[in-house]
């Protein structure tokens, strides 16, 4: 499958490589949807020896390709959320040299990104690698909430209802992209919503 | 000097004004007729009597008003005040620096009394007398950053330095120009200013970086900055720019003398010693339009100012849709006649309007 290039943006947009194995004792994957195909394409058996998978589908069919891998462990879950707390399981026994790969949405790749750094592993040295849906995680600047998934600019906030429009600013710490009230000067003159990068 | 407090208002009523002594000691910021960003970075050690610049801290008419502002912003929204747990040193190096600095500066308002780690502080226009232990977090009411940005006017963003970069990694912001403290935290000096325009590619920040990196304790540094608000409000923060916004549409041709204001930022910087962070206190200063037109030079500048600024800056800076009424407005102040360089109004030996 082709990886949508991102357009140029401001420096707090996070920029994604192309996954590629290290040497290392301890390996972690975490992917979601087609963020399988960037593992499968790195997935030498050497590799997998050594390899945790934590793999979120997200409605895909690639669960049993990467089991078919061999990892040396393999996690399927239904949702992020689900996961996150084997995340943080894993992390926390992590060993120095750890290596720690990341694939699929952003939404996924900066939430798991988050608690590597929370461990300790500096954002730098964590690779990724973008592939499927190019929709956003969004936080709400004025009531804080997020906003999964989202595919269109302006969106409402699943939590307040305002109308908001999509910032590329980006805060590692929240793993969201920043929506602000597009309407405050002019209540109700809303834009018809459009993709994000339309 | 006795400082007269204004009993005012940054929000509803806006009662906010400023007496001919804060007019004439603005820091107006345009050094000449014509504004693009710069560096424009200067030492911080004092400056002309009664001005901005005298004092590290500058303390004025608007403090205690301000501090209650302050007080109103944090209760309803806490997560404007943020310390990431490495920084509680860096907070304590703040509250040391700025109760010796005030107490040093202002000896009639503020006092100091320091034996050992028994520290006893005296804010009299506040009514605060605490004694505490230094770095002992538990015999203060808040951290000590908290504690003491409660207490002193501007916004601080205490910032870490690892890695050749500053993180913002801790700060008090209530009297921002539309920027989220809450979204920034954690982020490093190029991503935080992401979001402005043109400057990344003019290697502003680049040079900014390098010089703040080396700043020396002892050896603090300044720069103004500025924007446009409607209505003296302090709190233009991104968290309620859906209740602020629409302010800026009540500007009309009879009010916007007295509703448009120009805000300018003193921008300091000052080494921390046991850290080694840097705090960036960012001191807002707010001004109606017709009040600097008082300033025959500062009427002619502004006009000049405004009028050539390129539409990305004014959009930046959130006035693209009002500059045409700002414009109607200041050119009456504005007469042709030259300006004399640098920032001091200059009111004694400036021509008086001839128009």
């Amino acid at each position: 499958m082709s990886k949508f290039e991102f357009p140029p943006s401001i420096k707090s947009r996070p920029v994604y490589g192309t996954l590629e194995a290290r040497l290392g004792k301890g390996h972690l994957m975490i992917a979601d949807g087609e963020g399988a195909e960037a593992i499968l394409g790195i997935a030498t058996p050497d590799l997998m020896a050594k390899t945790h998978i934590i793999y979120i589908p997200r409605g895909t069919q690639l669960a049993d390709k990467l089991r078919g891998a061999n990892p040396a462990q393999f996690y399927e879950g239904p949702s992020y959320a689900a996961a996150v707390s084997r995340i943080r399981r894993v992390l926390q026994d992590a060993h120095m040299g750890l290596q720690v790969y990341l694939s699929g949405t952003e939404g996924l790749m900066g939430q798991a990104q988050n608690e590597a750094m929370k461990a300790g592993i500096p954002h730098t040295a964590i690779q990724t690698e973008h592939r499927g849906s190019v929709s956003r995680r969004m936080q709400c600047v004025h009531c804080k909430g997020i906003t999964e998934d989202v595919e269109t600019d302006p969106f409402v906030c699943s939590h307040c209802g305002l109308n908001l429009f999509v910032r590329d600013h980006y805060s590692r710490r929240l793993a969201a992209y920043q929506g602000v009230c597009i309407d405050a000067e002019d209540p109700g003159n809303v834009p018809a919503p459009k993709g994000i990068y339309e | 000097m006795t400082i007269q407090f204004n009993d005012e208002t940054f929000r509803d009523d806006y009662s906010f004004h400023n007496t001919d002594w804060a007019i004439k000691r603005f820091p107006f910021p345009f050094h000449e007729d014509s504004y693009m960003y710069a560096v424009n970075m200067e030492q911080h050690r004092g400056g002309p009597e009664g001005s901005v610049y005298e004092k590290r801290f500058d303390v004025d008419e608007h403090y205690v008003s301000e501090m209650r502002d302050r007080a109103m912003v944090l209760a309803d929204d806490p997560l404007r005040c943020q310390s990431l747990p490495h920084m509680t040193l860096a907070g304590w190096d703040l509250l040391e620096l700025i109760m010796v600095s005030k107490s040093e500066d202002y000896p009639d308002l503020f006092e100091l009394h320091r034996d050992g780690d028994t520290w006893r502080w005296v804010n009299k226009p506040l009514g605060i007398d605490d004694t505490f232990t230094f770095l002992d977090e538990t015999t203060l009411p808040y951290g000590p950053m908290e504690y003491i940005t409660r207490q002193t006017q501007g916004d601080f963003c205490v910032l870490d330095q690892r890695d050749n970069n500053l993180w913002m990694d801790a700060g008090t912001v209530t009297t921002q120009a539309d920027w989220s403290l809450d979204f920034d935290i954690g982020m490093n000096f190029f991503e935080w200013h992401a979001p402005v325009p043109l400057a990344h590619e003019k290697g502003i920040f680049v040079r900014a970086l390098k010089f703040l990196l080396n700043i020396q304790q002892g050896a603090p540094a300044r720069r103004l900055n500025w924007t446009m608000t409607v209505n003296p409000l302090l709190d233009t923060s991104p968290e309620n720019y859906h209740k602020w916004g629409i302010q800026k549409t009540t500007l009309t041709p009879e009010n916007i003398g007295a509703k448009q204001h120009l805000r300018v930022e003193l921008q300091t910087f000052f080494r921390l010693p046991r850290s080694n962070g840097l705090v960036f206190p960012i001191r807002c200063y707010l001004c109606s339009f017709q009040d600097l037109m008082t300033m025959p030079k500062w009427g002619r500048r502004l006009h000049r100012v405004v009028r050539d600024l390129p539409d990305e800056l004014a959009t930046y800076k959130g006035f693209i849709d009002n500059r045409p009424m700002m414009l109607d407005y200041l050119s009456q102040f504005d007469d042709g006649q030259p300006t004399s360089p640098g920032v001091w109004p200059d009111f004694e030996t400036e021509p008086p309007l001839t128009k």
